[in-house]
């Protein structure tokens, strides 16, 4: 692409400081003028929207550490204090913990684009393994913050998970009584849990901004899946981007605050209410939502290691992507069958995460087993094989070319906008 | 080895799986409780005081014999959204109850209650309630009515995003406490057991609580079974959920906010965009000062 403009500082001090630190530059540079595709749709948001929930949850997390007791006798009671006795401190609880519900919401409406634009591919590895590890960091953070309230689902919760440890042959039990500070989920536990708690949201800041340098090296892609070639098909970031990314940010929000408001409870789990008691087994062990399609392919496995095998292998599956996906065709706009097979995983995800919040019996198991296998055969059969026989339709030469061929004729009155796409 | 028996249970439960179902569907499943229409329901949903007061006399007179309400201070009871009484009001309740303390001399004493005091619990300690209780100690109350619920089911749970419907707890605390019945003949109610038709299992510890004409009402409500399974429910809503009114009304204000603010930076990306939808053979990637070439 040409000319990346530079900054030009205009007041004496800023040439001053930015001889010494260019960070203004950088900032311009980055987030203003960066050259972002012009047909970017609104599913490109999530990704601000994103930096947004991480920001909101290590600010409401930051405060809600002041008035919150991380010890297995004091935990419930303090998390009890911080709704009636801390001012706003009903808001500030149920904004994170709704907020971590949210961030997940997010996540995966950016995975699902990824997928479905083909972001993954040449040269976005790296940015896509990034997101991987990304989403692998905010998945072991979500599950230690749910420990700490110390409730039944905390405690039993935290109890299940770890154990998956012990399916390491040999030396497993040994490693699950090193992560749990003893012989069982206690004390030590919910300390150690607290602090990583505390930790690992400033280790996803770090990652993000690699993320967000990777993306910056190789450009985003967008609807078309094809590079932009000239100033023609690309916008500056500010105002274009950043205005309908402020757009969307706002409506997310909306559906943030209907949780948080109205609904408060409802992404939880009534038996989290129930003061942690290791005599008393749930009759429902069951994760939080977002891990649910895990859970369910976990159980799908009638074998201990292999189930955990297969859970952490459904999640490292997605970093050998790249490779996976023959298709040199980016997008799913101009690869018909694998729009059809894209949906199909979207339905199969949903329907695993359905089932791994049902008991593991009868007709659930079965159905747990079918859709296990069809989660694998996407990324292992579908996907490689179908790169190969696909015939895909023609790209069109430039971003542009695709942007007009939409059907605006120029110097016509802007359409009315449409659901889901725009530009 | 707990650990070893919770994998067991969830990793080989796919394996007796087909078995299952017919023991699930028993002769004496539990009905789904039957749903009430509660004042604090819905966006601009409200605790009414009245009826905050007549279940907090039901608490005071019948539950708190057994159950604790150690989450709920005394001076709550006078804070706004709650059941209305004055800081003197809350006050004198306090002053009714005896808190274990240790004076200045360093004795243990039992002295009258202060506002800012919790409800003591009726027993000393678990144990001592479990062993007056048939093994058992009873739960405390303070968040009872978040930390029940039942099964909504497909589409249910989903349709309970929009109407906004979360009153589960509320729903089987009430039914729980009108569901004492005759075991059916059928039925081998083990001993200690109380046949109840929305309780897990049927068989629970707590003898049948409220009966018509039990406690007095000073507001000429009427001294029903069915009028104090509300009322107290409403009162164990408010416990756990003391800022729900606040909630609510703020939460109106932020969603009208939001409303404004989102329509408003709509039509500003609109206008931003509409030079690029017009005229894009125009567009230029950057203002041209800013060039360096």
């Amino acid at each position: 692409m040409s000319g990346h403009s530079t900054y030009q500082p205009q007041s004496a001090f800023m040439k001053w400081m930015e001889r010494r630190l260019p960070i203004a530059g950088l900032v311009y540079s980055s987030f203003i003028a960066y050259p972002t595709p012009r047909n970017l749709n609104y599913w490109w948001t999530f990704g601000g929207i994103l930096s947004f929930m991480l920001v909101a949850q290590i600010i409401t997390g930051v405060v809600l550490v002041m008035h919150y007791t991380p010890h297995a006798d004091m935990a419930f009671n303090s998390v009890e204090h911080i709704m009636r006795d801390v001012n706003y401190g009903w808001l500030l609880r149920y904004l994170h913990s709704n907020g971590a519900s949210m961030f997940f919401v997010a996540v995966y409406i950016h995975m699902f684009r990824g997928l479905y634009y083909g972001s993954y591919k040449e040269p976005r590895e790296v940015l896509w393994i990034l997101g991987v590890i990304l989403y692998l960091l905010m998945m072991a953070t979500g599950f230690l913050g749910y420990t700490l309230p110390w409730g039944q689902m905390s405690f039993w919760g935290a109890t299940v998970i770890t154990n998956f440890f012990s399916a390491i042959p040999g030396v497993g039990e040994t490693v699950v009584t090193w992560l749990w500070g003893g012989f069982s989920v206690g004390n030590p536990t919910l300390q150690r849990f607290f602090s990583l708690h505390y930790l690992l949201p400033f280790v996803i800041a770090g990652v993000v901004v690699l993320h967000v340098w990777a993306l910056h090296a190789v450009g985003q892609n967008n609807p078309a899946g094809i590079e932009p070639k000239t100033d023609k098909d690309v916008v500056a970031f500010t105002p274009y981007a950043t205005s309908k990314d402020a757009f969307m940010m706002v409506a997310f929000c909306m559906v943030y605050a209907w949780f948080v408001f109205y609904t408060p409870n409802y992404l939880g789990h009534a038996d989290n209410y129930i003061p942690a008691n290791p005599a008393v087994t749930p009759a429902h062990i069951v994760p939080e939502w977002y891990y649910l399609p895990f859970y369910a392919i976990l159980r799908a496995i009638p074998d201990k290691l292999f189930g955990v095998l297969a859970m952490v292998a459904s999640i490292v599956v997605l970093a050998f992507l790249p490779w996976l996906d023959t298709s040199k065709v980016r997008s799913a706009r101009y690869r018909p069958l694998y729009r059809q097979f894209f949906w199909v995983f979207v339905a199969v995800c949903l329907g695993l995460g359905w089932l791994g919040a049902k008991p593991a019996e009868g007709g659930y198991v079965l159905a747990s087993r079918i859709l296990t296998f069809y989660y694998f055969a996407h990324f292992l059969i579908i996907l490689p094989i179908l790169g190969k026989i696909e015939k895909t339709k023609p790209l069109p030469n430039s971003i542009a070319d695709s942007v007009l061929s939409e059907g605006v004729p120029i110097g016509a009155p802007a359409p009315a906008p449409r659901a889901g796409a725009s530009a | 080895m707990i650990k070893r028996a919770i994998l067991a249970l969830v990793l080989t439960a796919p394996l007796g799986a087909f078995a299952a179902p017919a023991s699930a569907q028993d002769a004496h499943s539990t009905p789904v409780p039957p749903k009430q229409s509660w004042s604090f329901a819905g966006p601009l949903g409200k605790y009414q005081p009245a009826q905050l007061q007549r279940g907090f006399k039901i608490y005071k007179e019948v539950c708190s014999s057994c159950h604790s309400l150690s989450q709920v201070s005394f001076r709550s009871l006078a804070d706004a959204g709650g059941p209305g009484y004055s800081p003197a009001q809350a006050a004198a309740v306090a002053a009714e109850y005896k808190i274990k303390d240790i004076s200045d001399a360093g004795e243990p004493i039992e002295r009258a209650g202060r506002p800012a005091d919790r409800f003591p619990a009726p027993f000393a300690n678990e144990k001592a309630a479990a062993a007056a209780n048939g093994g058992v100690a009873p739960p405390d109350l303070s968040v009872m009515a978040k930390a029940r619920t039942y099964e909504r089911g497909f589409p249910w749970f989903l349709v309970d995003i929009f109407t906004q419907f979360q009153e589960q707890g509320p729903d089987y605390i009430s039914a729980l406490l009108k569901g004492y019945e005759d075991a059916p003949k059928d039925f081998q109610l083990p001993s200690g057991g109380n046949y109840n038709k929305y309780f897990a299992g049927h068989s629970i510890a707590m003898p049948k609580p409220l009966s018509d004409g039990q406690v007095t009402y000073d507001d000429g409500s009427p001294a029903t079974l069915d009028q104090y399974s509300k009322d107290i429910t409403a009162f164990l809503m408010w416990t756990a959920e003391p800022h729900l009114m606040a909630r609510k009304r703020l939460g109106l204000q932020v969603m009208f906010f939001l409303l404004v603010l989102s329509g408003l930076l709509y039509f500003t990306k609109k206008k931003i965009w509409t030079q690029v939808k017009l005229h894009p053979e125009q567009l230029q990637a950057r203002p041209p000062t800013e060039y360096k070439h």
